[in-house]
């Protein structure tokens, strides 16, 4: 099963990549980019014993620092009745 | 005194902090590797020192913080053995959760690579009695990752409760209200992004991290 893990930056946490990549688009003449917000996507293929919880856990114990970051877990569509 | 230094692979500052330790101590630290499951009995002090463990993979110190050997090092800490972390040491002590905030990307992009000036903001503790509030000191610092942030709450507690140690005394990575060192409630744990070991003797341009070191081993 592929779960989908994206983490990303808390709301009032500077992302100065992010702010790099708005300053990059804009010298390239992209207009109307109001904000950049850079983060991670973390794929992880795992057995169908592995529960919600379990990447919960993962996520808690490392995969996010949750003093800075958010993260966000995408169960595949088909895995998302039978996964609690 | 009985010191230790981890080594995790990545680690580039290992060997400067041995030859800082022994340099006060007149003993060669233990270096100690990061897959062990156990420290050297009877130490007094661990440090954690600068580098680039696991390619800063993740986050920086994120990896270092999970290895074998922080189990004893948690357990040391609680003793209240002494934890002295620079750089990506103090990385892997607030990944660790022994200090509170973490280390960001420093906010200009730039790998900053100099002499900074330092205040040392509080000498009541057992690693700056050797320094002087009203003396700034001079001590280099490398890193890519060292913009301290932590939310407003945590920040207020840690200067209330003087355990802010090192503050820039100019902007330059970002960091919240300029701290460059902090210190654990129970004052046996230093994290720092600044490098003491790296001014230890006049050819290093400098001597003013050998007061740390001769606190922390006095």
């Amino acid at each position: 099963m592929k779960v989908k893990i994206f983490v990303t930056l808390k709301d009032g946490v500077l992302d100065p990549q992010g702010k790099a990549i708005h300053h990059a688009l804009e010298s390239l003449d992209f207009s109307g980019v109001n904000d950049v917000r850079a983060g991670k996507l973390i794929e992880l293929d795992v057995d169908p014993s592995v529960s919600r919880e379990d990447i919960d856990k993962m996520c808690d114990k490392l995969l996010a620092n949750t003093v800075i970051e958010n993260y966000e877990i995408e169960l595949p569509e088909t895995a998302q009745g039978t996964v609690s | 005194m009985e010191t230790a230094v981890i080594v995790f692979p990545g680690s580039n500052c290992d060997r400067d902090m041995a030859v800082a330790l022994e340099t006060v101590t007149g003993k060669q630290p233990h270096l100690v590797w990061h897959g062990d499951s156990e420290l050297p009995s009877g130490l007094d002090v661990i440090a954690i020192p600068g580098g680039f463990s696991y390619g800063d993979y993740l986050r920086s110190g994120a990896m270092a913080s999970r290895s074998n050997i922080i189990k004893p090092v948690m357990d040391a800490a609680q003793r209240g053995v002494r934890i002295l972390g620079i750089c990506n040491g103090f990385q892997i002590l607030t990944e660790m959760g022994l200090l509170p905030g973490a280390l960001m990307r420093n906010s200009n992009i730039h790998f900053v690579c100099k002499d900074a000036e330092l205040d040392v903001i509080n000498t009541d503790t057992i690693f700056t009695s050797g320094y002087s509030k009203d003396t700034p000191i001079v001590t280099p610092v490398a890193h890519h990752d060292g913009n301290f942030f932590a939310d407003n709450d945590t920040l207020d507690r840690l200067e209330n409760d003087g355990r802010v140690v090192f503050r820039y005394r100019e902007d330059i990575n970002g960091s919240s209200r300029n701290i460059a060192g902090i210190i654990n409630e129970a004052g046996n744990v230093l994290g720092m992004m600044p490098h003491p070991e790296r001014a230890i003797d006049e050819k290093h341009g400098g001597t003013d991290g050998l007061p740390l070191f001769e606190s922390l081993l006095r």
